[in-house]
């Protein structure tokens, strides 16, 4: 049990290594066969895992000791539950398939870089795992930096554009400003507590040492860990840029799992969280403006993938809303049917720009439903599954979180229901404007339309099923007696919650309500969209298809005062401080041996006196200086 | 007569054969000056050897002996090295035409 | 004051003397013969502790033979006695000081130690005369001494080729 978790946990290393070190000398179908192959053995193991899980609970493995300080210890360990078992399964799974995918999609790339391309994605695996696994904080930091290397790597997968380096480096340093939150964290629980692991910081006698300041500042800068990693409010703006890396990586990486990290955090934390309203509360607002803003952006954005990316921080915006409100399991869900429709509708945009010979502009797609047959299927199940129709997975789990904000409060039920239906609206423009209509690119993109080869629509295919039946495990208990399985199933992780207050009636009239909003929203679109002209855009337009202006107000505030004070840095501290004092070692060096190089001038006699003088030196030591 | 005595007329001899090294440019003179710090050595050696006989010479009738004995050795070795000096001299006069000490800073280059 | 002690300051007396002459003298023949005369000095000196065979052998090896190889090569290259150019006088003080400080210093520190007034057998005892000095040498030393034979034939092929060139 103990060497089998670790197996799960290696098998992805041991692929980074075999891909990376051969991809000089392995053949491409080789690399792809070890890459998705030990994936797929993870997943299996990962499988039995789940399976032991459900029987055994809760299970803590000590491997050895990773750090130890005195009496401090931190153990490398590694922790499997309910929580952990789902995320395995998530990450295993749809990771193998966009391994799959990304076996055919990436088929032109050079060997070499074929195979750099596997080994990041399967170091990613491995510390994707190693954050859902990880026994303690430390454990679970090293993970979590370790997947944002590894995004930083795929991001600029193609080093030679300047623009995908300076995205790559963006996401890299807004997930660090997070991370610093997150790390203060880390020092204030040993500072506090002692130690680092899940199982004694969050049992009941070390929650009573901690001060209700220390729990609310504790959390705050753990959210703040999240919001850098799930790209929320204020540190978002590194996700949509991230789109510059290949599709079935913004697919695994930026719509499926990684993002997902900060939810999997908030919930592996939830017994802090439920503990302070405060940052509940802090939560809720992010979550829930994150959510509206990006929907509002999406909504003229024109980049297939940009609008997908803003869709993923608007999404998760949701499921920080439900960690806020106390629905942990909900948001736990909404992540687990994210994965699915998501990668699904990456996976499918990632077809798409592959008919387009890679283009990704919408507004020279169009009509693409004749051609890209499965494709065009698969992408309009993601689609109601995102929109939330029942009974696709989306509904079920979106429907989770508006019944947990209409609890709370029926004003954020309303706002939260707004933003589902501005995703409902953007989404099926992207899929209006994409699929449906005349074509309006260039003659020789029309002529290289195809479908994508098998290996690209089997994964599709599989997800689309997914997208389809993924909500039944988390299917409300008002339809089938012994319903919300999920949540049952996270019970022990995540703690009893309380029963819904709400009656049936409400909870059916609520359903109804926003199916009949979010199908109203579709027709809409499809009116608009069907017959799509290209116009000039209202001034509030340009606003919105300009990110609300948020990346230049960064530049403004934060990156030129930086850019500028490094500058001066660099001018004046660099050059007459540091370069001062080093060139001065060299020159004081070169100085002093240009003289003492006067001494060596080949006369005996000199060297015999300076032997003489030397021995009169030491005889004074020895004889006379020496006690 | 004491030990110290020796010792001192010793030192003398020898920081004489020093002072000579230092400041003398005549390389047979140079050479003259190691043979009587040498010299100055081996007077000790004796007196040495004699001291430590005057000591043990009820435990070990022969005791000492091994410092003349050394003495012995260090003018064998004495009289090889002046023969190969001597004729590393005439060999520098042959090149130089001098034995000035100071033409042999060619260890400079 | 004993007969020892007056031929012991007498010897050494003339041993610095000479030396010091030695290291003045102008001309290199003079110092030769003064050098001579230190050696003199010397086996006087192991005469006076019985050390029979290292002052003859001292005689014999330096006084004789070494030294009358140092005038046969002065004599050979004809050195006048202004030849030797003048050290400068910075050198030349530098020389004096270092050796009377380095003087100065053994001389202190022996003053310091406790055994300096341990006493040298004078006029008798015979480990250093010939017989005994032979029996330990052929007994004990006589690997040494036969290696040392090497030694001088490999002085003397050295000094042969250097010589020849």
């Amino acid at each position: 049990m103990k060497e089998f978790l670790m197996l799960i946990l290696l098998l992805p290393l041991l692929g980074f290594f075999l891909s990376g070190l051969g991809r000089k000398t392995f053949h491409k179908k080789t690399i792809s066969a070890i890459s998705c192959g030990v994936i797929f053995l993870s997943f299996l193991l990962s499988y039995f895992q789940f399976l032991d899980v459900v029987k055994s609970g809760v299970v803590v493995f000590d491997y050895f000791n990773f750090i130890k300080v005195g009496t401090f210890q931190i153990p490398f360990s590694l922790q499997i539950d309910q929580l952990s078992s789902v995320f395995l399964l998530i990450i295993t799974g749809v990771g193998f398939l966009i391994h799959v995918y990304s076996a055919s999609y990436m088929k032109a790339e050079s060997t070499e870089h074929y195979g750099r391309f596997f080994s990041y994605l399967n170091l990613f695996i491995f510390f994707m795992l190693l954050l859902v696994l990880g026994g303690n904080f430390v454990i679970l930091f090293m993970g979590w930096e370790g997947v944002g290397l590894c995004s930083y790597l795929l991001i600029g997968y193609w080093f030679k554009n300047n623009e995908y380096n300076y995205a790559a480096r963006k996401a890299f340093i807004m997930n660090r400003i997070g991370d610093l939150g997150f790390l203060i964290a880390i020092f204030w629980l040993i500072a506090k507590l002692d130690t680092t692991s899940f199982s004694i910081i969050f049992s009941s006698e070390s929650l009573a040492k901690l001060s209700s300041f220390d729990i609310t500042a504790i959390t705050l800068l753990l959210f703040v860990g999240a919001t850098g990693k799930s790209a929320q409010i204020p540190l978002y703006t590194w996700l949509p840029d991230a789109m510059a890396g290949p599709t079935p990586v913004s697919a695994l990486i930026h719509a499926a799992t990684m993002v997902t990290a900060g939810i999997y955090l908030v919930a592996r934390c939830n017994v802090l969280y439920s503990l302070a309203p405060i940052t509940q509360t802090v939560i809720i607002i992010i979550g829930l403006s994150t959510a509206i803003l990006a929907a509002t952006i999406a909504l003229k954005q024109n980049d297939i993938k940009k609008i997908l990316a803003y869709s993923t921080v608007s999404q998760l915006g949701y499921m920080f809303l439900a960690l806020g409100l106390g629905a942990y399991s909900a948001a736990v869900f909404h992540v687990l049917t994210h994965a699915f429709f998501k990668a699904l509708l990456f996976l499918g945009s990632g077809s798409v720009i592959h008919a387009m010979s890679g283009d990704q502009d919408i507004r020279n797609m169009g009509g693409l439903s004749k051609q890209l047959k499965i494709t065009y299927a698969t992408f309009l199940i993601g689609c109601f599954a995102i929109a939330g129709i029942p009974p696709l997975s989306g509904f079920f789990s979106k429907d989770a979180i508006l019944l947990s904000a209409f609890e709370k409060s029926p004003v954020l039920y309303w706002l939260a229901l707004v933003g589902a239906l501005l995703t409902a609206f953007y989404m099926f423009r992207l899929f209006f404007l994409t699929f449906s209509g005349k074509f309006r690119g260039t003659k020789l993109q029309k002529e290289n339309i195809h479908e994508s080869p098998m290996a690209m629509t089997i994964p599709l295919i599989i997800l689309a099923v997914l997208s389809i039946v993924g909500g039944f495990i988390g299917i409300p208990e008002i339809f089938i007696h012994g319903g919300d399985r999920l949540s049952q199933f996270l019970s022990p992780v995540i703690g009893t919650q309380n029963k819904l207050s709400v009656s049936h009636t409400t909870e059916y009239l609520l359903m109804g309500l926003s199916t009949i909003f979010i199908i109203a929203t579709i027709l809409l679109a499809q009116k608009k969209f069907t017959k799509y002209q290209p116009t000039s855009e209202s001034k509030l337009g340009k606003l919105i298809e300009n990110k609300w202006l948020v990346d230049e107000l960064y530049n403004k505030i934060m990156v030129n005062p930086i850019n500028q004070l490094a500058r001066v840095l660099n001018d004046v501290f660099e050059k007459s401080g540091i370069d001062a004092v080093v060139n001065g070692v060299g020159k004081l060096v070169h100085y002093s041996s240009r003289q003492i190089r006067l001494l060596q001038n080949g006369l005996v006699g000199n060297y015999i006196l300076l032997m003489i003088i030397s021995m009169i030196i030491i005889f004074t030591f020895q004889f006379f200086l020496k006690k | 007569m004491p030990i110290n005595y020796y010792i001192i007329l010793s030192i003398t001899l020898f920081c004489i054969g020093i002072v000579g090294v230092l400041t003398r440019r005549n390389a047979i003179i140079v050479f003259m000056c190691i043979e009587l710090m040498l010299n100055a050595v081996n007077l000790l050696m004796v007196a040495f050897s004699k001291m430590h006989h005057l000591k043990n010479a009820a435990i070990n009738a022969s005791a000492g002996s091994e410092g003349q004995l050394f003495v012995f050795f260090i003018m064998v070795v004495a009289a090889a090295e002046v023969s190969v000096g001597l004729a590393i001299i005439v060999m520098l006069y042959r090149n130089t035409h001098s034995v000035d000490i100071n033409f042999l800073n060619r260890l400079k280059h | 004051m004993g007969i020892t002690a007056i031929l012991f300051w007498t010897l050494s007396t003339l041993a610095v003397f000479s030396a010091l002459m030695m290291v003045v003298s102008k001309n290199p023949v003079y110092s030769v013969l003064w050098l001579i005369l230190v050696f003199f000095a010397i086996s006087g000196h192991y005469l006076l502790m019985n050390a029979q065979f290292l002052a003859i052998v001292n005689i014999i090896v330096y006084a004789g033979a070494i030294m009358v190889l140092f005038l046969y090569v002065l004599m050979l290259m004809d050195l006048k006695k202004d030849t030797e150019q003048k050290r400068n006088r910075g050198i030349l003080f530098a020389g004096v000081l270092a050796g009377g400080c380095l003087l100065l210093v053994l001389v202190a520190a022996l003053l310091k130690t406790d055994e300096a007034s341990v006493l040298v057998q004078t006029q008798v005892g015979n480990i250093g005369l010939i017989e005994e000095l032979g029996k330990i040498l052929f007994k004990e030393y006589l690997i040494p001494f036969e290696v040392s034979s090497i030694l001088f034939l490999s002085a003397m092929v050295g000094a042969v080729v250097i010589g020849k060139k």
